[in-house]
This record gives structure tokens, sequence and C-alpha cells, in this order.
């Protein structure tokens, strides 16, 4: 995935502390999803996709920030958002992302269908926490 | 404390209609108030009238799962009605197969296929 990380210095921001937060986290994205006029379907797949990892960082990450913004390119429009949280972080990604993988007691498709729901997906995991970037384009 | 979703007796049927962005919270109360009030009203039938909602992420999906199957225990046919097309091709992609889930387009034909159902058991 490239690095989209400049857009962030205009990106809106959540906080995510509990299960309001993400909530607040996927109306955001949702905000801007519209704004970029994205096709209901797509729009639906991006929010999808983002109350999957907005959860995650919530109930494996102890909490975390969510951040997006919009992309403008030549042809095309997309939205871009970063989640990222200080939690244990991820041993195993390969098999975090195989569906249905679960540590918990969930059903081991919030990490391997958000990855199907968007254009570009990326995850960086250490002891330090996780970070998982996705982006989905307009149409 | 957060809200909760009402859930409606209309003669032998519960009536649930989500009409707000749900927190995870209020998805796992509206499971067990669901069960109580079968067990309570002896509803033979429950319709969940989803068209408002935006998404249905696998939060929601197996709340959606589960609950038809206990209600299936405690006697009652769940019906999940008014998917939107876009929720629809999202939960496929997903991965979310809602097995064991009715489903019907909109409350209207969820409720003839309530009396189907209640008429071949008879
Ligand atoms: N931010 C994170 N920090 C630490 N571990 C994580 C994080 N996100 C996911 N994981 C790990 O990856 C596993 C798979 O995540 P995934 O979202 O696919 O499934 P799940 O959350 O267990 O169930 P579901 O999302 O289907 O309800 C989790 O069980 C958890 O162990
Ligand atoms: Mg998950």
């Amino acid at each position: 995935m490239r690095d989209y990380g400049a857009a962030l210095a205009s990106a809106d921001t959540v906080s995510v502390a509990d299960s309001s937060d993400v909530v607040s986290a996927r109306q955001m994205v949702r905000t801007l999803a519209q704004r970029s006029g994205m096709s209901l379907v797509h729009q639906t797949k991006l929010v999808t996709a983002a109350s999957e990892l907005g959860r995650n960082m919530l109930v494996y990450g102890g909490g975390g920030v969510v951040r997006a913004a919009t992309i403008t390119e030549a042809e095309r429009c997309g939205v871009y958002v970063e989640f990222e949280d200080r939690g244990p972080g991820i041993a195993d990604i390969e098999l975090a992302l195989t569906d249905g993988w679960t540590s918990g007691s969930g059903m081991g498709l919030g990490l391997s269908g958000a990855k199907r729901l968007v254009d570009e997906f990326d995850i960086s995991s250490g002891p330090d926490g996780t970070t998982v970037r996705i982006l989905k384009w307009g149409r | 404390m957060t809200d909760r979703v009402p859930v409606l007796k209309i003669g032998e049927i519960l009536l649930v209609s989500i009409q707000v962005d749900l927190e995870d919270q209020m998805v796992m109360d509206l499971q067990d108030d669901l069960s109580n009030r079968i067990v309570a009203t002896g509803a033979k039938g429950v319709i969940i009238d989803i068209s408002a909602l935006e998404i249905v992420d696998s939060f929601v999906g197996r709340m959606l799962a589960t609950n038809a199957a206990i209600s299936r225990v405690l006697g009652a046919e769940t019906i999940v009605v008014g998917m939107r097309p876009a929720v629809a091709m999202t939960l496929v992609e997903l991965g979310l197969s809602l097995q064991g889930v009715r489903t019907a387009l909109n409350l209207e034909r969820g409720l003839k296929l309530l009396r189907r159902i209640s008429a071949g058991r008879a």
C-alpha cells in the first residue's frame, strides 16, 4: 500500500475508548465517504470495514485513535482511514487474517472481511500496538 | 446506561424495529430482551425490521443468527425484514452467511411468511 500519511494533515479524528466511540468513528467515516461522492454500496462496504476495525481496536487493543481523510487524485477520489492502538499487538498476522480465526469468541471475520471490503489494506503490529490502514476508492 | 431497542408485542408476534445506529451493548441487550419477551409472552413469531440500518457488521450479524437459533428453541420463528441491497452485498463479501436466519423483503411479506409458517405447524 502506498503511503497516504500526508493526507492526514487535514484528518478528522475520533478517539476510541468505549463502544459509543466506535459508533462515532463509523459516522465520521460515513460522512467523509459521502463527501467524496462514493456510491452507496462502496460507502456501506467502507463503513462496515471501519466498524470491524474500530471494534477490534477497542476489544483487543484497549482503544486507540481513528483518523480519516479524503484522498483526491487526478481521476479518482477515495477515503483513507487509519486505526492506531497501543495494545499488545497481533503475534501472527497471517493467522489473524484467516477467515474464521479468532482468539476470543468472535467469528474471526472482522479482519479478513474488512480487507476484502476495501481496495487497499495494510497492517503493522508489534508489542507496542497495531496500526491498520485502509483505503477505498469512490467507484 | 445505554438506550434499549423497544420490543413491541402485536398479537402473537414480537416486533423489533431498529431505528438507530447500534452500539454493541444495545445489540447484546436486545438479544437478552428478545429471549425474555418470547418466554414471557409465549410469542410464536418475531420480526426484526432492519430497513433503517445502514450497515450490518459481524457483531450485529452474529446477534441476528444467534437470535434466530434461540427463538427457535423457545418455539418462535424469527424473520429479519427490510435488509438494504447494499447491506446484503456487503454481508456476503464480509463472509457472513447468516445461517438459519429467515429473511423477507419487507414487513408485509415477513408477516405473510410468519402466518404461513404457523399454519404449517398447526
Ligand atoms: N487491534 C488488534 N490488537 C490485537 N489483536 C487483534 C487486533 N485486531 C485483531 N486482533 C486479533 O486478530 C483476531 C482476528 O480478528 P477478527 O476481527 O478477524 O476476528 P474477531 O474479532 O475475533 O471476531 P469477529 O470480528 O468476527 O467478531 C482476533 O481474535 C484478535 O486475536
Ligand atoms: Mg473483530
